[in-house]
């Protein structure tokens, strides 16, 4: 009796019905993705573009000003430069806290998630969300939910140009 | 052999159609708020209720709305049979937490945002069938609750496509009973799962409206009835985007509901004003504009007959993720103020 029980059905190549209801099936779901298209409303391109624009030169033109004045100061262009770095990090983390990074983003788009203070936020904002599911689960699992796609590939392509460069010298 | 108490092949008619006899909603400050604000029982201030985590307001809601409408209808916890409860998170937590608060015998769903319309379906038969006095059938969905569990942190900075729905902040219960005051559920047409191979879960609308037209196309057919035959047709949470479509669809199948068809998703919030994209959304969405806004017109008598469609996005983020189209599903169900 065992013996009557086949794993699943064996593989039979389409008849015809069933090959014409296949596609007869995509081509249902082509119109009805035509007609749903036709009804969306879509984002404003020309306007969405200008705010990334203006966000994020303000955010770039703001780490240049903080740049300069520790040039100014004396500091050397490389320390200059990470020092703006860690205080735009602190801005975008401080203004995620605050509960204003996300109303900026909701306007700026790209504009202020490309932006360093944009990585800022991609890691401080599910910190503070999982919170409640604990310091170990929560907050330290979840840290990288967002950010951490960011870093794997960024790292991958770090050590493949240090390789490309290697081998060029 | 037909059942005795079907009409058509795919719709309920109830024999003694229960009675609607209470409805209870509870609402967060965004849809108090909202064009709506007025007709809700209970509008919270604070989107954690008092409580540390958003899935425990979330519950509060719940429990409070099965609270209020148990004690509008002046009866006792006891005095009722069955709960039917589900909503959006993953086990259906916030109905299982608030049952286990409730203490009343408990089923629970989960149809997504046709939840509220599936429990009322079911009540009806339970009533109609014999096998309870009074059912409570209530649902709760949370604009944070459901963002952390399908969407980003809340304080993430994304931008919204145009498409996007804001998930309803609410709870919202029904009780039935086979005598009383109110208008009473005749109909019932369940609906049937559709794909129509939507992939974006951000475009819920598209997904869901072809299973809201085919539940209210078979119920004119089971029926006999038309769009004429109802003062108001009113979908869950088509939103702006799914209604279009529907109105076309339905369009397309020559039935003219340009009149009287609504959704609770485009009702429920200030379009201009309150920057919710393509409208509500959620459980709750339907659910509390139902007891609030519509209960109110029926009770009024400025509606006399309506079809309710509850409309649910069937999609987990594993599915979507593993690259999944989003599958839909519409119960209909049919409130009429008799006499």
């Amino acid at each position: 009796m065992a013996d009557s029980k086949q794993p699943g059905p064996p593989k039979k190549p389409l008849t015809l019905t069933e090959q014409v209801l296949q596609q007869k099936q995509t081509y249902d779901q082509q119109a009805y993705q035509r007609l749903a298209d036709s009804v969306k409303p879509r984002h404003n391109v020309l306007v969405n573009a200008f705010n990334a624009f203006w966000v994020g030169g303000s955010i770039a033109a703001l780490a240049q000003i903080i740049t300069l004045i520790f040039i100014a100061n004396g500091v050397n262009i490389r320390d200059a430069a990470t020092a703006a770095t860690i205080i735009m990090i602190f801005l975008g983390a401080l203004l995620t806290g605050l509960g204003i990074y996300d109303e900026i983003g909701k306007v700026a788009g790209a504009g202020s998630i490309i932006p360093i203070t944009g990585f800022a936020n991609s890691i401080v904002a599910p910190a503070m969300e999982y919170k409640r599911e604990g310091f170990v689960f929560g907050v330290a699992a979840r840290m990288f939910n967002i950010a951490g796609p960011v870093l794997v590939y960024g790292f991958i392509v770090a050590v493949l140009v240090g390789l490309i460069a290697y081998f060029l010298q | 052999m037909s059942a005795p108490k079907r009409a058509g092949q795919h719709t309920i008619q109830f024999a003694n159609p229960p009675v609607v006899v209470a409805t209870a909603s509870v609402v967060g400050p965004k849809e108090g708020e909202g064009p709506l604000g007025q007709t809700f029982d209970m509008v919270i201030d604070d989107s954690y209720f008092g409580e540390e985590t958003w899935e425990k307001a979330e519950r509060k809601m719940l429990e409070e709305a099965v609270k209020l409408v148990i004690a509008k209808a002046q009866l006792k916890s006891q005095d009722i049979d069955f709960l039917l409860a589900g909503d959006l998170l993953n086990q259906t937590i916030s109905a299982s937490y608030a049952a286990r608060a409730l203490n009343i015998p408990f089923l629970g769903l989960y149809g997504a945002c046709s939840t509220m319309y599936e429990g009322m379906a079911l009540a009806a038969m339970l009533i109609d069938g014999g096998f309870a006095h009074h059912v409570v059938a209530a649902c709760s969905s949370h604009y944070n609750t459901a963002e952390r569990q399908y969407r980003f942190p809340t304080e993430q900075g994304v931008q919204r496509p145009p498409t996007a729905q804001w998930t309803v902040t609410g709870a919202g219960a029904v009780l039935m009973a086979p005598v009383g005051n109110g208008p009473r559920l005749t109909h019932a047409t369940i609906g049937r799962v559709l794909d129509v191979g939507i992939k974006d879960p951000t475009d819920m609308g598209s997904a869901m409206a072809p299973a809201a037209v085919d539940t209210i196309a078979r119920h004119f057919q089971d029926t006999g009835r038309t769009p004429f035959d109802y003062d108001l047709i009113i979908t869950g949470d088509l939103g702006r985007v799914g209604h279009e479509i529907a109105t076309k669809l339905l369009g397309e199948q020559k039935y003219d509901v340009a009149r009287n068809y609504s959704d609770c998703g485009i009702l429920i919030y200030d379009h201009e004003r309150q920057d919710t994209h393509a409208g509500g959304s959620g459980c709750a969405c339907s659910a509390v504009v139902f007891a609030g806004h519509l209960m109110g017109k029926l009770n009024e008598g400025h509606y006399k007959r309506i079809l309710g469609v509850g409309t649910g996005a069937l999609l987990s983020t594993t599915a979507t993720q593993q690259g999944e189209s989003i599958p839909g599903i519409g119960h209909g169900v049919v409130i009429e103020k008799l006499g």
